[in-house]
């Protein structure tokens, strides 16, 4: 008991803030952003969630939503977009294509978005009903209550390292 | 201080400033800037890489290809009726018009165009048009919210949402339907569909002109919109424009109108042009394309025949499943159908229909197997993103953002 | 047709071959002369077009049952607004000089579609002001829509490195 307990709460309390105000960044590239309009408008609506207002640069977004089809064009882009992210950030793969690739095999698709970033949720659907959109932010913001998407565990790693007085510190 | 001696010069806010305003002009030298390819105002990725002088454009370079998600060697690969996904995903705001379009284009080679069952060519025309309007809604609702109008951006998702729930109920998908098959279509209509469609046209012109009354009287939206991107038309046809932007200049070219296919000879609707060419007579133009699809809608609903969806021809055709699982001769056709494709003989055709930016082409060369040997597509946008850097020249960064919005470049048809 | 007619007229023996099928009109031409005769199709009063609808190339050289020669065939269909018809103009293309006239002085829009052509096929166009990829990405090596070149070669440009 003692100072774990109140890190503990501390923690718990943090990552209940953090999954009810997600801001999200979505990097739309293909079909799927019909759906995130969709998913956005007044039916369907996300922001009964907290994630509501798309903020239009990474450096102010902690939730990266990779939107249709990733090209190996688009590669580089992803990964410097997802680099100027501040950590915690978590990554939703929205659509079969961020998933996997979909159903296109050929020499310009990237077989999925984790080929090049770290995907916390990824939402199968060609394009997902907005309702599968819901359902995964949901299960989402269950991983970031428990401290489960990547770059919480990475932090946490970190974190441990700099205790033990073995984090190098980079030239 | 002392009082400076000059009087007073007012500088007119939006111009270049003169440069003999100071004694020491301050040195400016013009700055590479890059614009996307993840912005929040480029539909889709594409990649403008301005060459500016403060906030003045002085030369462009657009970048596509970003969704380049290889369309052709796709095809080359699949069967006829393979390729129907693949065309879904074209122009994704109005797949309907590409399902559509390529059917056409296998089925003149077939040489089947003129025995599609009368039911079926209404069907596509109802859908077809269907997916215009939510082509124009969603251009004209994300231009207007990359401006700031985030209402009427929500009226008009609304009104795109009736219209998907009714396109499910069809199809079976809200999005990427491929609907419509080689033949005929895949489904009838649902039992209901033509009063729900009828009472979603109603709720859709009133929303559109909630819409509308919020952006054709503003202000703001006026003053961003007009004469913002202006083109001629002679420019505009040298530069291989089609569609709405092409008649927003004066050119009244409409494939329904002067070369009709399907059943659109039947139906008495108007093409709106418009005059001066600029981003808001663009607008003015969709918005008004969505009154006639709307006229085109109720007019099909009243016409449409009863009869069978499909051609009867086992060679292009699916048998039905009650033959496939209870007939060796059903089963055996399906399954060559399936494996080895609708053979085709060989030849090549280009046809073309208006898409929701244009005439969208479909130049087909068939080698007599069941799958094409190249299948191109025509993109409407494509040749119209081109001109981006002749509409912006000169003008302001801002003024980027209703041009290129107002051109509704999709990612998936211009890359293809 | 009147196009047909009026080319075969002018141009003679560059007019390879012509034909009509499932409502299309087609002329192959000279590859040395395209240009002259793409642009007469454009300046003449009768013919009159004005439009480049579409610009691509087929690669034949998988047709069945042994392939073709030429290799290439680089395609334009041709639109007029005035007098609304169409006409499809195919010029020739080996593999070993695979290079063509461009027609962007004739018409603006075709740059970006020659550029589509050299990028996906690797068919030069003279006169060109800027060729260079489009679609594909300069770290590309390869025309992908080739026939040789396999659908799912991938030449990626980032990968994660777990």
């Amino acid at each position: 008991m003692g100072l774990e307990f109140h890190t503990s709460r501390l923690a718990d309390a943090v990552n209940w803030a953090r999954k009810f105000s997600l801001f999200q960044y979505p990097f739309v590239t293909a079909c799927c952003g019909m759906e995130f309009m969709a998913t956005a408008a007044p039916k369907y609506d996300i922001a009964r969630f907290g994630a509501e207002f798309p903020r239009f640069s990474p450096r102010q977004a902690d939730l990266l939503i990779i939107v249709g089809t990733i090209t190996e064009r688009q590669g580089p882009i992803l990964l410097r977009i997802y680099e100027q992210m501040a950590e915690p950030k978590w990554v939703i793969a929205f659509g079969v294509c961020a998933s996997t690739g979909g159903f296109y095999q050929n020499y310009s698709t990237m077989p999925g978005a984790d080929q090049v970033i770290p995907v916390d949720v990824y939402i199968p659907g060609c394009p997902p009903r907005p309702e599968q959109v819901l359902d995964a932010l949901i299960m989402l913001q269950e991983r970031i209550q428990k401290g489960e998407g990547h770059s919480q565990k990475a932090l946490r790693v970190e974190a441990q390292a700099h205790k033990a007085g073995q984090l190098k510190v980079l030239p | 201080m002392e009082s400076s001696s000059k009087p007073l010069r007012r500088v007119v806010l939006g111009q270049p400033v003169p440069a003999d305003l100071d004694d020491e002009p301050l040195p400016t030298e013009p700055m590479t800037i890059n614009m996307g390819p993840s912005h929040p105002a480029t539909h889709g990725t594409v990649r403008i890489v301005l060459l500016v002088d403060g906030e003045f454009v002085q030369d462009a370079d657009v970048q596509v290809g970003f969704l380049h998600r290889c369309f052709e060697k796709e095809s080359e690969h699949a069967t006829y009726t393979q390729v129907f996904p693949y065309t879904d995903r074209l122009n994704y705001v109005s797949p309907m018009l590409n399902n559509v379009g390529y059917a056409l284009a296998v089925e003149k080679l077939l040489g089947i165009d003129q025995q599609i069952p009368e039911r079926a060519q209404y069907i596509r025309v109802i859908v077809g048009e269907m997916s215009r309007i939510t082509d124009h809604l969603t251009c004209n609702g994300a231009s207007a919210m990359e401006l700031g109008a985030f209402t009427p951006f929500l009226y008009l998702m609304k009104a795109r949402e009736w219209l998907y729930e009714l396109l499910e109920e069809v199809s079976g998908a809200r999005l990427t339907h491929s609907y419509v098959r080689i033949g005929g279509v895949a489904a009838d209509l649902t039992a209901g569909f033509a009063d729900k469609l009828r009472a979603i046209l109603l709720k859709l012109r009133e929303a559109v002109r909630d819409a509308d009354a919020l952006l054709t009287k503003n202000k703001i939206f006026r003053l961003r919109m007009d004469d913002v991107g202006t083109i001629d038309g002679k420019t505009a046809i040298a530069w291989g424009w089609t569609g709405p932007c092409l008649r927003s200049t004066g050119v009244a070219y409409d494939v329904r109108k002067d070369h009709p296919y399907l059943t659109y000879d039947r139906f008495d609707f108007e093409v709106p042009v418009g005059s001066r060419g600029d981003n808001f007579d663009r607008y003015a133009v969709r918005m008004e394309e969505i009154q006639q699809s709307a006229k085109i809608l109720e007019q099909a609903l009243d016409q449409i025949p009863a009869g069978p969806i499909l051609l009867d021809d086992p060679q292009i055709v699916l048998p039905p499943k009650r033959e496939v699982y209870n007939t060796i001769e059903g089963m055996i056709n399906h399954f060559k159908l399936i494996i080895d494709g609708i053979r085709v003989p060989p030849g090549e055709i280009y046809s073309y229909t208006e898409g929701g930016n244009g005439e969208l082409g479909f130049y087909i060369v068939s080698d007599g197997t069941g799958r094409p040997y190249k299948c191109r597509v025509r993109p409407p946008c494509f040749t119209i993103v081109q001109t981006l850097p002749v509409l912006i020249k000169g003008r302001q960064i801002a003024d980027i953002v209703p041009t290129f919005g107002m051109l509704n470049m999709i990612g998936g048809e211009c890359d293809r | 047709m009147l196009a047909l007619e009026r080319l075969k007229e002018r141009f003679g023996p560059a007019v390879l071959h012509t034909a009509s099928a499932h409502g299309n009109e087609m002329a192959t031409v000279e590859r040395a002369r395209s240009k002259e005769i793409l642009a007469f199709l454009r300046d003449d009063a009768e013919t009159a077009f004005d439009f480049l609808s579409d610009l691509t190339a087929v690669d034949y050289v998988a047709y069945p049952p042994a392939g073709r020669e030429p290799r290439f065939e680089v395609v334009y269909q041709l639109y007029s607004t005035s007098k609304q018809h169409r006409l499809r103009v195919k010029v020739g293309v080996p593999e070993d000089h695979a290079e063509v006239a461009s027609v962007t002085e004739l018409w603006p829009g075709a740059g970006w579609l020659e550029r589509e052509v050299w990028d996906l096929y690797g068919i030069k166009f003279a006169g060109h002001p800027d060729l260079r990829r489009i679609l594909m990405y300069d770290e590309f090596v390869g025309h992908p829509l080739r026939k040789d070149y396999p659908k799912e070669k991938r030449q990626p440009l980032v990968r994660r490195s777990t």
